[in-house]
């Protein structure tokens, strides 16, 4: 490995820093102290073969599992494009290896549009108008469509806010392992008593103790979008932001034909940039319901990264699944075992008439720790309300589950 | 007296490291431990369960001859656990003992109290010892287990590698030790700390990968029988599985049926033993019997076709 000359060394370092600036827009946050890392690194590596310099390069930049295929896309594009690695290769060794891959593959959207911003054309952003109401009926079509919300008021952001501070979830106050200074615990803290009596030089013991320490537990929130919840999309995002905000784990996932999560969306402060970054991520607004598939996509890839550590699900869907089969009772049954609490949060349950005849709805009830009616849907008040007021399982489930039968 | 051995030079040297141990890496995990080396950054390992990720903490610390000091890491571990505790019956007593021969100066008293005679060193705070053979390696395990508040105290100590103990002092390596931090992924570790180290993924190895490390650390099993197993657990990968075998899991699949002494893999055998591979109930259910003996003519009608 020949010593770089002072010129290759600063082109390299600007090269370098043009990728950083690559990899920012297209979404991997790279600050500039990982860029003074990627030098050094680099230095440290030498510049080997093409692999080398990608592994190099990956260990400083990458910093999640998900973050390499966007990496791997910028890097084929970046490094490609203008030769430059070749010629360093040429200019560094006496006989390039002949190893480097010509495949040509479809780069990502974003990696595109980063590098070559400003070349192509803006795309049009249709709108499309839901005509029929499709409240109370299911359909497995998957419908992709974009979503416009409207902008929230500043009376409905405060509102949001006030009633997110009321909201006491059921088992809101958990005990930890850790122990904290406590007045009446009953465990001694050694460590507090010894300082305490040396400030008598160890003529009084006067003992000190500890407590458990409380915490909140995390939140997890499944909210259903297909086009039966239509209506209720909108204030439940609103009611996901908010709790967001307020508190410290919640992850939020929404499904419909699809599952994504958005809790990085949603951690955004402006509620409506945040209900914004939402429907970007998401395409299946409004279209069918496929509550089994969905679930199953969530307990395999999400539920043993979120559900660790005592969290409480929220459920918010209406039920309605078009086939219901075995798999949505299994699925909601392994669900049921991964978490702490599974509330379930029903629109339907709102009529008076209710009854819980649907197949779905069937499966799914026998699983749920605590089945919650929402009177009013008009409001985040009346929704915090509702979720606050504790109900004890038996109690609610099996006047359900005794008028299905 | 043992020599100081340095740690390796280039990649090439890192990957015959690891091979003297018989750990049979890629060179993606041998570039990222070179550069952690090199340039003294932790090193943050994330994957599945059982692909290894342990093992490689152990690997270095045995073929660069340094002292391994495990940290596990558990809900609500705290500093009394992780880096010291006052050894308190001793110190009571030697207040007791002071205040037997009367004249009790306090200043005194404190100093005696608190001093390195009844501190209990833990992994923390063991890494920060200086060692004649070159600093340890601190494995840091199961890193999500804990809670944020361990995570923040790591970080500051993984800046500076400096500990202060309130009643002595700054206790400061004069080398900073080599990390290695595990995870599993129950929980997304924060940023910062993340930025501090060096991340790769640990992922599952591919066909001939996982051959050579059944060949490294089962030996005297039959090849034909080594073959089977890899690629029946290959296959097994790619099925719609609650949680895929790992590479342990692998392993401990060759070493018990080459104790049962067989030769080839055969429908019996696999559905018998395929506790050791799969740990869900609802996998076992779904792949044992006829799903199994599918797989494994699928397995060797390939290797037939390979050959």
């Amino acid at each position: 490995m020949t010593e770089l000359t002072e010129q290759q060394r600063g082109r390299l370092a600007e090269n370098i820093v043009y990728f950083a600036r690559a990899l920012r827009k297209a979404g991997i946050p790279v600050g500039p102290g990982s860029v003074v890392d990627a030098l050094a690194a680099v230095l440290a590596a030498g510049i080997g073969t093409r692999e080398d310099f990608y592994w190099t390069l990956h260990s400083v930049f990458v910093k999640r599992h998900e973050q390499t295929f966007l990496f791997d896309q910028a890097f084929q594009i970046f490094f490609r494009r203008r030769n430059y690695l070749e010629q360093l290769m040429g200019m560094t060794m006496p006989q390039v290896e002949g190893n480097i891959p010509d495949k040509r593959k479809e780069a990502s959207q974003r990696v595109q549009e980063a590098l070559f911003q400003g070349l192509g054309e803006k795309l049009q952003r249709e709108v499309q108008e839901l005509e029929i109401d499709m409240r109370q009926t299911v359909s497995d079509q998957e419908v992709l469509q974009k979503k416009d919300f409207a902008q929230m008021s500043a009376a409905e952001v405060a509102a949001a806010k006030s009633a997110i501070q009321r909201l006491v979830l059921p088992l809101d106050d958990v005990k930890t392992r850790r122990l904290t200074p406590h007045r009446h615990g009953h465990i001694i803290d050694m460590r507090r008593t010894l300082r305490s009596s040396m400030k008598s030089g160890g003529d009084f013991i006067d003992l000190k103790y500890l407590g458990p320490k409380t915490k909140k537990p995390p939140v997890v929130a499944l909210l259903d979008i297909s086009g039966s919840m239509t209506d209720y999309t909108r204030l439940f995002l609103h009611f996901l932001h908010a709790v967001t905000d307020a508190r410290k784990r919640v992850h939020s996932f929404l499904f419909g034909t699809r599952l994504t999560n958005v809790t990085r969306a949603l951690k955004q402060k402006d509620p409506d940039e945040a209900l914004a970054a939402c429907t970007a991520s998401v395409q299946d607004w409004s279209g069918g319901t496929r509550i089994a598939t969905s679930l199953h996509l969530f307990n395999k890839n999400w539920a043993r990264r979120v559900l660790t550590q005592g969290a409480i699900v929220l459920l918010i869907t209406d039920g309605l699944e078009r086939d219901p089969d075995d798999r949505l009772e299994f699925e909601i049954d392994r669900l049921h075992r991964s978490c702490r609490r599974l509330i379930w949060f029903n629109p339907l349950l709102r009529y008076e008439a209710f009854e819980a005849k649907a197949k779905g709805i069937q499966a799914i009830l026998p699983h749920v720790d605590e089945f919650r009616p929402i009177h009013n849907l008009e409001s985040l008040g009346e929704l915090c309300r509702s979720l606050s007021k504790t109900g004890s399982r038996d109690v609610a489930t099996r006047k359900w589950v005794n008028k299905a039968a | 007296m043992a020599t100081k051995i340095s740690v390796p030079g280039s990649i090439d040297d890192t990957l015959k490291l690891l091979s003297k141990a018989d750990y049979v890496g890629d060179r993606s995990l041998a570039t990222v431990l070179f550069l952690a080396l090199k340039m003294g950054r932790p090193l943050f390992l994330e994957g599945e369960a059982g692909v290894g990720k342990t093992e490689i903490a152990k690997v270095l610390s045995s073929t660069l001859g340094r002292k391994l000091i495990r940290l596990q890491c558990y809900e609500g571990l705290d500093v009394s656990a992780a880096v010291y505790e006052w050894n308190y019956a001793a110190q009571m007593i030697a207040i007791r003992l002071a205040e037997a021969e009367g004249g009790v100066d306090r200043d005194r008293l404190t100093h005696d109290v608190f001093s390195e005679q009844y501190l209990i060193k833990r992994p923390l705070l063991q890494a920060l010892e200086p060692d004649t053979v070159g600093p340890p390696v601190l494995l840091i395990d199961e890193l999500d287990r804990t809670d944020e508040a361990f995570e923040a105290f790591l970080l500051e100590v993984l800046a500076d590698f400096q500990i202060t103990i309130p009643e002595m002092g700054t206790v400061k390596a004069a080398e900073p030790p080599i990390v290695i931090i595990t995870s599993n992924r129950t929980r997304e570790i924060h940023d910062a700390l993340k930025r501090r180290c060096l991340y790769h993924w640990v992922g599952y190895p591919d066909a001939t990968r996982e051959l050579k490390i059944v060949n490294a650390k089962v030996p005297g099993i039959g090849k034909k029988l080594a073959q089977e197993i890899v690629h029946f657990v290959q296959a097994l990968r790619k099925e719609d599985l609650f949680k895929s075998p790992g590479v342990a899991e692998t392993l401990d699949w060759a070493a018990a049926l080459a104790e049962l002494d067989a030769v080839a893999l055969d429908p019996a055998t696999v559905s018998d033993t395929l506790g050791v591979l799969l740990k869900y109930q609802d996998d076992i259910a779904r792949i044992e019997g006829s799903k199994a003996s599918e797989l494994l003519n699928q397995v060797r009608a390939d290797l037939r076709a390979a050959e």
